[in-house]
Order: structure tokens, then sequence, then C-alpha cells
């Protein structure tokens, strides 16, 4: 798409014209933002319409998560969890972890399920998987009442740690847009990814710590799946933020390259792409 | 005064192959990659939707774009209003564009009218306190006050197209662009909308406005473009222009046969494939005899199962006045079902029609209103003076009006 004028004054003027390759306007975003702001808005109220329990589902998906996990892997299979209780131990992936995923399956498809918009206005295309991934944010604040109220119950006090939970709840989302944009982008033209997403997000998750500890993971194959999971790194530096337990160190730097990597990828794939989503999609 | 929009060299290319497989799977890219690699660089056809359009409009005109179906229009349209990127050349717009092609888009049914128009709003570049101020008049225009609370889904698709015809109308842009969005609605919102629009002019701001109905065209523009196979074909005052595109304008006669990209309104459950007039021995015609029944078969792709479908048959002049209207609803005839795939209808008129040259549109909608296919200009067809068999031929040497209605005459008799 032609990007805005630099001219501060005139903001008004838009020029069209073959847009160069990697012409990216993070300004143009920001002046969008009330937009991102509602397309947020939309999404959260959206989501849990026509509901009975409403906003309520928000804890009940954590919680019978929770119980499943706990009775299959907890009590059946015995897995070690750091010595924490277990419902604790998989409460604390999975909050994380559904931040990610949830994100993940919206973004991927919100192109799509945006078709009209995009067929008939004009915004900059990036705020649709941004506002989708964000929309997580808000069940995952409000789903931290159910891990509070576990945290009293199993009478766990979080240390200093605690602090750098935004950072890891961040970093969740970021890989969420990061994937995201990538998948979003690809849905456009081959529907293949929504059908092939629910696996990849199963076999994502198989991969990442939130049944089982890390420490389970030492031998080669695995050690490399496991390093190459950014998601794995972050789940694990949100466990031990509120429980201590095995910090997340060095492996968390290559994480979050990892994840900034992809964004960057994915942004310029993005920018090549939208060019043609009216036309596509 | 000032330009609002300059228009240098715009084209846009088309890769056919490519278009073909629009929602492709993987199999098919992977195939076209290794296709691409066998032979050279460029995969399939290609062709030039539009090319080489130049032209300036000056703040405060009213610019009426005309041109065939498939001529490049709403490719134009698309291209100012960024929802495509021009192959080459370039545009510049000076103020905030508004268009009317995106009336509702972004509503969404579990919202409610007043969400829905702060929503709406923000999608279409106003600001939140923009929105606060305009609320009241956005919701008078619309009438929909007793409802702002409900979610738009419960709404008539009457109520649903006033309100987001009304955000839109009141983003005041300062150029807005409107492709044929008089065709949703009922007349009063039809003329309350044509209001709109010379309101709109009369502050001063700058209008393109894309339609198929000449009349309107020369009443509300000071002057046309002329598009024809992507190309600018003439630009000057609106009455010239109409008249060379009235003479020019072969469109097909007697039948048509449409591509998908000939139908772009909406929301496309089916679409009309092919429409043709039927002569006498069945087959297509472009001429009519005198008296002779208008029998006009039409066949549908159908997408999804339509159950109430209303097809709409229309007959105008060359200049767009509308003679006759026919529904299959008409005087309490049922709503058809149309099931998925190609499905044919048939319709036979009784009107005479006088001898001279018409047009034929036929547009599908739900019972409801809400428009499925629209497909203006369908097709050309003439009455010839001559009737069949009956020797009832047109005599005047002037036609003088556009249908004889049937008639029942008492012969002359004493009453005083």
């Amino acid at each position: 798409m032609g990007a805005l004028s630099d001219d501060a004054v005139s903001r008004k003027r838009v020029v069209i014209q073959p847009s160069r390759p990697l012409a990216f306007n993070p300004r143009e975003v920001w002046e969008y933002r009330e937009l991102l702001f509602f397309l947020v808005w939309r999404e959260v109220r959206v989501r849990y319409k026509q509901t009975a329990l409403g906003i309520g589902w928000v804890l009940i998906q954590p919680l019978i998560a929770m119980v499943i996990f706990s009775v299959i892997f907890g009590q059946f299979a015995k897995l070690p969890s750091e010595g924490l209780p277990y419902p604790l131990f998989v409460l604390t992936g999975l909050l994380p972890w559904q931040l990610f995923a949830g994100g993940l399956t919206r973004t991927a498809g919100s192109l799509v399920r945006d078709a009209n918009l995009l067929t008939k206005i004009y915004f900059p295309r990036l705020l649709i998987p941004i506002s989708a991934a964000l929309a997580g944010l808000v069940d995952f604040v409000l789903s931290l009442v159910l891990l509070g109220i576990m945290l009293v119950y199993y009478g766990v006090r979080p240390g200093w740690q605690l602090l750098t939970i935004p950072t890891f709840a961040l970093l969740a989302v970021l890989a969420a847009i990061a994937f995201g944009v990538w998948l979003a982008a690809l849905n456009v033209r081959y529907r293949d990814v929504q059908v092939a997403l629910p696996f990849l997000v199963q076999i994502w998750f198989f991969v990442s710590p939130v049944a089982y500890s890390a420490t389970l993971v030492s031998s080669g194959i695995s050690r490399l799946v496991y390093g190459l999971n950014p998601m794995a790194s972050v789940i694990q530096g949100f466990r031990w933020s509120l429980v201590g337990g095995v910090g997340p160190g060095l492996q968390l730097l290559g994480a979050t390259s990892l994840i900034l990597a992809v964004l960057v990828g994915g942004l310029i794939y993005f920018r090549a792409a939208e060019k043609t989503f009216a036309d596509v999609i | 005064m000032a330009t609002a929009v300059r228009v240098e060299g715009i084209g846009k290319l088309y890769r056919l192959g490519r278009r073909a497989q629009r929602v492709g799977s993987l199999r098919d890219a992977v195939r076209a990659v290794a296709g691409a690699f066998r032979h050279g660089r460029s995969p399939g056809p290609t062709l030039w939707a539009l090319r080489d359009i130049s032209f300036e409009v000056q703040a405060g005109e009213v610019v009426g774009i005309i041109g065939r179906n498939g001529a490049g229009k709403s490719t134009l349209l698309k291209i100012l209003s960024r929802l495509t990127e021009p192959t080459e050349g370039r545009a510049v717009i000076e103020g905030r564009l508004g268009s009317l092609l995106e009336v509702g888009t972004g509503f969404h049914g579990e919202l409610t009218g007043r969400e829905n128009v702060y929503l709406n709003g923000a999608i279409l570049g106003m600001r939140r306190a923009e929105v606060d101020r305009k609320f009241d008049q956005i919701v008078e225009f619309a009438g929909v006050e007793a409802f702002l609370d409900t979610a738009v889904k419960h709404y008539s698709s009457g109520m649903h197209v006033r309100l987001a015809f009304a955000v839109a109308a009141h983003l005041e842009p300062d150029i807005l662009i409107v492709d044929e969005v008089l065709a949703v609605g009922d007349v009063s919102f039809q003329r309350k909308c044509l209001g709109k629009m010379s309101e709109v002019a009369s502050e001063g701001r700058t209008v393109l406005f894309v339609s198929h109905n000449m009349p309107v065209i020369k009443s509300l523009c000071t002057r046309a473009l002329l598009i024809d196979a992507g190309k600018l074909v003439e630009d000057g005052d609106t009455d010239g222009v109409v008249l060379s595109y009235l003479r020019t304008s072969d469109m097909p006669k007697g039948e048509s046969h449409l591509r998908q990209s000939d139908s772009l309104m909406g929301t496309g459950e089916a679409r009309l494939r092919w429409a043709g007039i039927l002569g006498r021995n069945g087959t297509t015609s472009g001429s009519l005899h005198f008296a002779e029944p208008l029998r006009v078969k039409m066949h549908f792709e159908v997408f999804d199962r339509v159950s109430d479908g209303v097809i709409e048959v229309g007959v105008s002049t060359l200049d767009g006045q509308r003679i006759a209207t026919m529904m299959n609803t008409d005087t309490g005839g049922e709503a058809f079902t149309f099931e998925p795939g190609i499905q044919e209808v048939l319709v036979e008129v009784d009107v005479t029609l006088l001898p001279r040259d018409y047009v034929l549109h036929i547009s599908l909608h739900y019972y409801s209103g809400a428009t499925i296919d629209l497909v203006d200009n369908v097709t050309r067809f003439s009455v010839i003076n001559v009737a069949l068999d009956s020797g009832d031929h047109y005599r005047p040497y002037e036609v003088r009006g556009y249908v004889r209605p049937s008639t029942r005459w008492q012969a002359p008799r004493a009453v005083g």
C-alpha cells in the first residue's frame, strides 16, 4: 500500500504508488492506534457473547484443563513437578501457554475472518493480527485471579521474581504475533494453514513444559527441539517468576532473539503479501 | 482551486494464472513454483485491467465515472481507496477520503447499534471524540433510536443499511467515493442518500461517483470520465461524455455471459452467470417483434442454498430511465429456493414495449431485502415495429411513450 507522506503538517496527504519492498511504516500503525483499541475491544466483547456463563469461561477453561492434567499426568503418570503441588505446577504453565496458543490461533485466522474489511476499506492490515493476539491479554489478566487463589490455597509465596511476570506475558504475546503474522498472511492464500493449525498447536503443546518439568528434557534430540521452541523458555520463566525453582537462564536470551527474528521476518513477509490480500482473499 | 486528486499514469496488471488459483492449496503452489522454474519467470497470462490513467480532480468537483461492466471503473476506485496497489503510476489524494464502497463493513452482528457506531467510526478513520460529537446526528439520520442497545443481528436489513450509511455519511470526508450504493435500501432512503450526496457536493467537497444510472449522473455530476477496456477514453462535461458512452457502448445484444469479475455487488451466495432474451423459436435474440412477449432466461451459479430468493428483472431505456420492474413475488408469488449448482429460471412478461432500444437489468435478493447479486446492463435488446403475425404492427410515425397497456374500449353510442 502507498505510504502516508512523512510531512507531519499535511497529515492527510496520501500518495498511492507501487510500494517498495521493506517499506514498513510504524508511524502509520501508531496513527491508527484508536482503531487498534477498538479491534481489541471488539474481540473481547464478542468472544463470550450469547454464552450462558459469559466471562466465567475465562476462569473455567484453565480450571478444567488444570483438573484434567492433574488427574492424568499428576495422579496416573505421576510426572515430577519440581516439588510443587501438581495442580499449581500445571496452572503456572497453562496460563502463558493459553495466552500464546489462543493468540496464535486467533491471529492465524484473523485476516480471513475479517475478509470483508480487507476488501472494502483501507487501514494498516497489520492491525488485524496484532489486535487478535492482544485480545488474549484480557483473558490472561483475569485468569491471574485463579492463579492467585491457587497460590494462597497452597500457601506458596512468590518472591521478588514476581515483578518479572509482565516480561514473560509480553514475550508470549510477542511470540503469538511473530508466528501469527506469518500464518495469517499465508492463510489468505493457502487455507491449508487453518486446517493444519490445530495439529501444529497440539504438537507445540507437547514440546513445551506445560504438563511436565523442563528438568525431564535431557537427551540430545529432545534437548534440540526444546531449545528451538521459544515458548519453552517463556513458560519456564513464567513458572519461575511465581514459584521459583529452575530459572530460565541464558536460554531466555536465545528464545527472545528467536522470537524477534521470526517477528521481523513475519513483518517483511506480511508487507509483501498484503499488496494482494484484497485480490486473493 | 486546489487539486483534490491527481492521478498520473496509473496501471494495474493482473496475473490471470494466479487469479485462477485464488484460494489455492499448497499443492497448487508447489506445482506453480515448479512450473515457474521450468518455464521461466512469469506463469500464466496477464491482463492490464487499467493502463495509463491520468486525470486531475479539483476540490469541489463532482465527477461521474462511467463505462461498461468490466471496463475498470471498480479497479480504479479500489486503487484510489488503497484496497489494492497499482502496478505502475502514482496518485496523490489531498485530504480525507471516504468511500461508500464500505457501507456496513466492520459491523459486527453481536455488538449493539451503539457499539457498532463507534467501531465502524474507528474503522472509517474517525476519532472517538468525533463520533461522540456526531453520535446523535448519526442515530437520527438512521432512524434507529429505539434499537440502539439491541444487537445488530436482530436488525432488519433496511435498518442495518441505514445505520451503516449514516456512519459513513457523517465521516465528512474531503473526497467522497460512491460506487452504486444507491442500489441498496428502500426508495425513501435512496432519496435520503442522494440528498446527502448533493449536500456533500454543495459543501464544496469532492465526489467521485460510479454509476450506470445516466439520469443520476447527469443531474449530479458536472464532469464525467469514460473508461473503456482499462483506458480513459473521454474526459469532459457530463452531457457530452454520457452521449458518447451511450453511442459507443456496444452492449452484447440479446444475451450476456458474465465473468466472475463482472458483478461485485451483493452478498454473493449466488451469481448471475448468463442471461438471454428468448425469441420466437426459443433461441436468444437481440430483437423482439412488436407485441411479442418478453421472455428472459437466466442461469445462476448458486454457491450456498438460498431458500427465499427474489429475482428482480428490470427494463430501462438506454439512458437509464426505468420502464418496468418485475419480481417473482409480484401479486403474491412465492419466493424461490435456489439449490447449489447452476439453476435456470425463465420469466415471461406480458408487456407490449414500444419499438425502441432497451436495457435489461437483473438482480437477486433475499426476501428480507439484502442483495445477493446485482448486474446492471445485462444486455441490450430492441423491439422492432413489425409484429410477428397478427398484423398488429406499430404504425405511428413517431414512437410516443414506452409501453402499450392493454385496453378495453367501448364503441361510441348515443347518450343524449
